[in-house]
């Protein structure tokens, strides 16, 4: 008892804070590929692009493609629904973005979006609602014809996804 | 309570064991010897019921497992291969599904008992927290149990509620990622669903012996919540509360075995007899009758991580009952206005489950915040006044006075007040 307790560093101090600080990087090293192993491996990152031919698409009809396991609203709209879209003031939207920023120049009739509700994951029922575009019928949110929200809960819009034309009826997602 | 015990073993061969491992002392202190309050009602029969569920869910979930394939592929056929070939699959799998709602409709029975009579008051707070640990761990347990069929229910009960976490600010869409194991819901998150499912009844279980020795150590409440005073104040648990706990569970299976054998399907949603399919969500989706509540609050927010958040804090505010609540007095028996607003909760929990279950329009979305609100109010500003305002009836001074005289006021009105009731 005598010789613990004193102000002077002893060996053991040492071992003490050596001892707990490898163990504490030892801990860490460990929880590190405990939590990682959950993630996406590079199999699953590495993306996978899908090509759609758009010609049978009718106007007014709207094709749902999967796409990273997620469905993919391909929409041939009709002037009236463009029209709609883009006659929306900008101040009546919940998240703000033009239906231009939204399509591709030139290819103004076709929207691409991923078909998640961005509330929580649901897929919306195309053609319904006040704003003739989509409704989720989980919890009620509403789209309009550029995918754009209208009314909650869903806090954003329609995620458009990075696409490209490969020509006029052919388009690559991914 | 479960002091030293008075346990003498008879055989030669106990006598040896008994003084290497004194299980015997333990089991016999605990469960035998061990005195509850001669009061006890009916409603103090539902931990008993409770323990006995959660073996019965680990047995019957034991034999799943074994006729079970959990891959996106394979996992609803490998369900309906148990319900229609295997030797009494149908009946370990009804007994499963059914075993969570009475698991549920017990332990909310048990969670109101403890509301109604105090039961989380000092000095048993560490014994309700634990309580409401073991809740947390059956939703998630139930939720995630409810997933493996893989029916069309399955599938998006998981996408919506994995998404609850996207809500998060900054990390939200990280940790759905790393919840899902890729972009959407799929067999990563099937495998690692049944492997939890698998290991959170047992950390239950893990959580009950904690709850059940709090439990020893503070003793029980009883109907009155005034403390045992003396012998004369309890019973041993054998033969009292043995037969009594087993008669209440009797009565208990047969409701069960109603539900089994008669309506196995009646709790469930058809729409799981569907396989998955990630393209289409179902047009009504709800969740097991048991989560409707949390669900009306989840749709009653009009913004999302608003919503998640309440609908998380509806749970956690239950952690802070003991130090919400301000009134001395334990049993609302004794409590005039604590009771009329017990009942007003019940009501309201009823009621937001109710809502849960209708579309979300209309005035069933009014309805559901305004019940939202009163659920918080409750907790939040009606348990902390009450205590201030109410004058609460005499209690008795003893539970033995209280059995044998009657808990007529009459009786104990000219006496003060217990100081502990």
């Amino acid at each position: 008892m005598a010789a613990t307790g004193t102000a002077a560093t002893t060996r053991r101090d040492f071992l003490y804070i050596a001892t707990a600080t490898v163990g504490a990087v030892g801990a860490a090293a460990t929880v590190w590929p405990l939590i990682s192993q959950m993630n996406p491996d590079a199999s699953v990152l590495a993306l996978a692009a899908i090509e759609v031919d758009l010609a049978p698409i009718a106007q007014g009809q709207i094709l749902t493609v999967k796409w990273r396991g997620k469905p993919v609203f391909i929409s041939h709209r009709t002037k009236k629904e463009i029209d709609e879209a883009r006659a929306t003031p900008l101040s009546q939207l919940i998240d703000p973005q033009t239906d231009e920023a939204r399509v591709k120049k030139d290819h103004d009739q076709w929207l691409v979006v991923i078909g998640i509700c961005t509330h929580l994951g649901c897929v919306p029922l195309g053609h319904q609602g006040e704003y003739d575009g989509w409704f989720c019928p989980c919890h009620g949110s509403l789209y309009d014809t550029s995918g754009r929200v209208r009314r909650g809960p869903a806090p954003t819009n329609l995620e458009v996804p990075p696409y490209e034309f490969l020509a006029d009826t052919k388009v690559r997602i991914g | 309570m479960s002091g030293h015990s008075t346990y003498q073993p008879q055989s030669r061969f106990m006598k040896w064991f008994e003084a290497r491992l004194p299980v015997g002392a333990l089991i016999h202190s605990s469960f035998v010897a061990y005195p509850t309050p001669r009061n006890l009602n009916y409603w103090w029969t539902f931990g008993g019921i409770l323990t006995f569920m959660l073996a019965a869910q680990i047995v019957t979930g034991v034999v799943l497992a074994m006729h079970y394939t959990p891959t996106s592929k394979e996992a609803f056929d490998s369900v309906e291969q148990l319900m229609r070939d295997v030797n009494y699959g149908w009946l370990f799998r009804y007994v499963h599904a059914n075993g969570g709602s009475m698991f549920f409709l017990a332990v909310y029975i048990h969670m109101f008992r403890g509301l109604y009579y105090g039961s989380y008051k000092e000095p048993r707070e560490v014994l309700w927290i634990l309580g409401v640990i073991i809740f947390v761990l059956m939703v998630a347990t139930a939720f995630m149990g409810y997933v493996l069929p893989w029916g069309q229910m399955s599938f998006w009960a998981a996408t919506v509620i994995t998404n609850l976490f996207s809500a998060i600010p900054l990390f939200g869409n990280a940790i759905t990622l790393w919840l899902w194991g890729g972009f959407a819901v799929d067999q990563p998150l099937l495998q690692r669903f049944y492997s939890l499912h698998y290991l959170l009844p047992f950390m239950i279980a893990g959580v009950v012996v904690l709850h059940v020795w709090a439990l020893h150590v503070t003793g029980q409440n009883n109907p009155t919540g005034v403390d045992v005073k003396s012998d004369k104040d309890t019973v041993p648990f054998t033969p009292y509360a043995t037969v009594k706990d087993g008669f209440m569970l009797v009565c208990f299976l047969i409701l069960y075995g109603w539900f089994v054998f008669y309506i196995p399907n009646y709790l469930g949603h058809s729409d799981n007899y569907i396989p998955a399919n990630p393209l289409q969500t179902p047009s009504h989706i709800v969740p097991e009758w048991y989560f409707l509540p949390f669900y009306a609050i989840l749709r009653a927010i009009p913004s999302k991580l608003g919503g998640v958040a309440v609908m998380f804090g509806s749970i956690f505010v239950l952690f802070f009952v003991p130090w919400l609540d301000t009134s001395k007095v334990r049993s609302a028996k004794y409590r005039p206005l604590y009771r009329q607003f017990f009942w007003v909760l019940v009501v309201c929990c009823v009621g937001l489950g109710y809502l849960g279950s209708q579309a979300p329009e209309g005035g069933f979305v009014l309805a559901a915040r305004i019940l939202t609100a009163y659920y918080f109010l409750h907790f939040l500003v009606i348990l902390p006044l009450l205590g201030l305002v109410e004058k609460p009836r005499a209690v008795p001074s003893s539970i033995s006075e209280s059995v044998l005289k009657g808990s007529a006021p009459a009786a104990a009105g000219t006496r003060a007040p217990d100081r502990n009731g």
